[in-house]
């Protein structure tokens, strides 16, 4: 429904995200969860990386639960 | 831990709360009691698509993890429960727990000249109302609506985009909660829609026996209808916690880990739940949000599985109807002054931030989606901050 722009990691990291943008509703409570991660660009579009650390890994997990649309997919 | 867990109240709330168990390493049984005989399904979708026909209602299931082992104790109504026996009583025999999760919700509350029980009023909470709904909305009947909530508001919305002829009466401004701008918004989408709202109005009487088909207002005013949809807000489900000993008043009291107030291994997650949130003070509160629920199932389950935490929460809601969306986050109701973010209230697109004296307390945006994340950094943060919410 909404463009979704990704950004190819460049350190790479251990935790790959992907977002379907058929099922994206642009809540934004990802952003909420973790702005790490999500972000809206100017064009009020979805930005995020597509591999993060796992670090990150409690914060994205709360982003994938609180996604009112179940559009966030986490992989190992 | 190793008690069995027992949650009572199977949406989402008690849902998340058993994924976050299991997520945490929980290994011993957990039961789930839900009333309704559905596996749990998402709600918001009910007063929009599901009214308008768009999305069906079998397509509200939420998705349960592979491996979550719940045993789910469907169409069963728990009607009581004895802490110090450990058990909760239910109309399909007793169940005993070693921990408690209650997450049974809230209800549509009704009005006395209502009588819910008459074949043409209708309040909307579960898929089964929705459905219900759904299919006296398709014979395009003139609906009235009791409320201008955002539940009114949205209902309104899907009965008028299907041919319906609508008006609302509400005492209220329509989403008084988002504050008068959004309310000024609201009136013009309402009424671009075609639908007609008496504001500031009551009812005072209904004409038409059993099947009541004209409203009469304070004003004199005469509505006639051939359905009536009841929407003036929720009560929480704990009438079966009455004599638990449990302090239910306006929800379940809980401390700020939400366990139960008075009482060891009985916490309680989503609408249900009144607990002190410290980002707005020492005064308890009950939030009926979707995201409320779900973070509370995993602070909730946190709390059963690592001891008492504090759980904190920056409040945030959605509304969609006529096509736009509005965004909530924070307790906007607390706000003494606004401040324009973005947009224009006068073309119906905008952002605003509510304050509290120099405290950001929330902010609300009609259809820009973006200003409303920046704000949301700042008030999850407990202290007043100097800075001006600024791009």
């Amino acid at each position: 429904m909404y463009t979704v722009v990704i950004h190819e990691p460049e350190g790479g990291g251990s935790l790959k995200v992907r977002v379907d943008e058929d099922m994206c509703d642009l809540h934004a409570q990802c952003v909420f969860a973790a702005p790490e991660v999500f972000r809206l660009n100017d064009a009020g579009e979805l930005e995020y990386e597509t591999e993060v650390s796992d670090d990150l890994a409690d914060k994205l997990r709360s982003a994938q639960s609180l996604c009112p649309a179940a559009a966030i997919e986490l992989l190992p | 831990m190793r008690d069995d867990v027992v949650i009572v109240g199977a949406s989402l709330a008690g849902l998340r709360t058993a994924e976050a168990l299991r997520r945490g390493g929980f290994a011993g049984r957990i039961s789930v009691i839900g009333d309704e005989p559905h596996m749990p399904y998402d709600r918001p979708p009910l007063s929009k698509e599901v009214l308008t026909g768009e999305r069906g209602h079998e397509e509200c299931a939420l998705p349960t993890a592979e491996g979550l082992d719940v045993e789910w104790l469907l169409g069963r109504r728990a009607t009581a429960l004895d802490i110090g026996r450990r058990t909760v009583r239910t109309d399909g025999g007793d169940v005993r727990f070693g921990k408690l999760v209650i997450a049974t919700g809230v209800r549509p509350r009704t009005l006395p000249l209502f009588d819910t029980g008459a074949d043409n009023v209708f309040t909307l909470r579960s898929l089964d109302d929705a459905v219900t709904l759904r299919t006296e909305l398709e014979r395009r009947p003139k609906v009235l609506i009791v409320g201008a909530g955002f539940i009114g508001v949205e209902v309104a919305s899907s009965a008028a985009k299907l041919g319906c002829e609508v008006t609302l009466v509400s005492p209220d401004p329509p989403v008084a909660p988002a504050g008068p701008d959004a309310s000024q918004v609201c009136r013009r989408l309402l009424a671009d829609g075609g639908c007609v709202l008496h504001e500031g109005r009551v009812i005072r009487g209904l004409g038409g026996g059993r099947t009541p088909d004209v409203a009469t207002l304070d004003d004199g005013t005469k509505v006639p209808f051939d359905i009536a949809v009841v929407a003036v807000g929720a009560a929480p489900n704990t009438e079966w916690l009455v004599g638990s000993g449990l302090d239910v008043e306006n929800g379940v009291r809980c401390d700020a880990s939400l366990t139960a107030a008075g009482a060891e291994d009985i916490v309680a997650a989503g609408d249900v739940a009144r607990w002190p949130n410290a980002l707005f003070g020492t005064e308890p509160m009950r939030i009926e949000h979707w995201a409320n629920a779900v973070e509370h199932g995993a602070a909730a389950a946190r709390t059963l599985l690592e001891g008492p935490t504090a759980h904190t929460s920056v409040p945030s809601f959605w509304s969609d109807h006529f096509g736009i969306r509005l965004q909530a986050i924070g307790l906007p109701r607390l706000g003494d002054r606004t401040e324009l973010l973005d947009g224009d209230v006068a073309e119906g697109r905008f952002a605003q931030a509510f304050y509290a004296g120099d405290r950001l307390v929330g902010a609300v945006t009609y259809g820009m989606p973006r200003a409303i994340a920046r704000c949301r950094a700042r008030l999850a943060r407990p202290e007043p901050a100097e800075e001006t919410v600024g791009a």
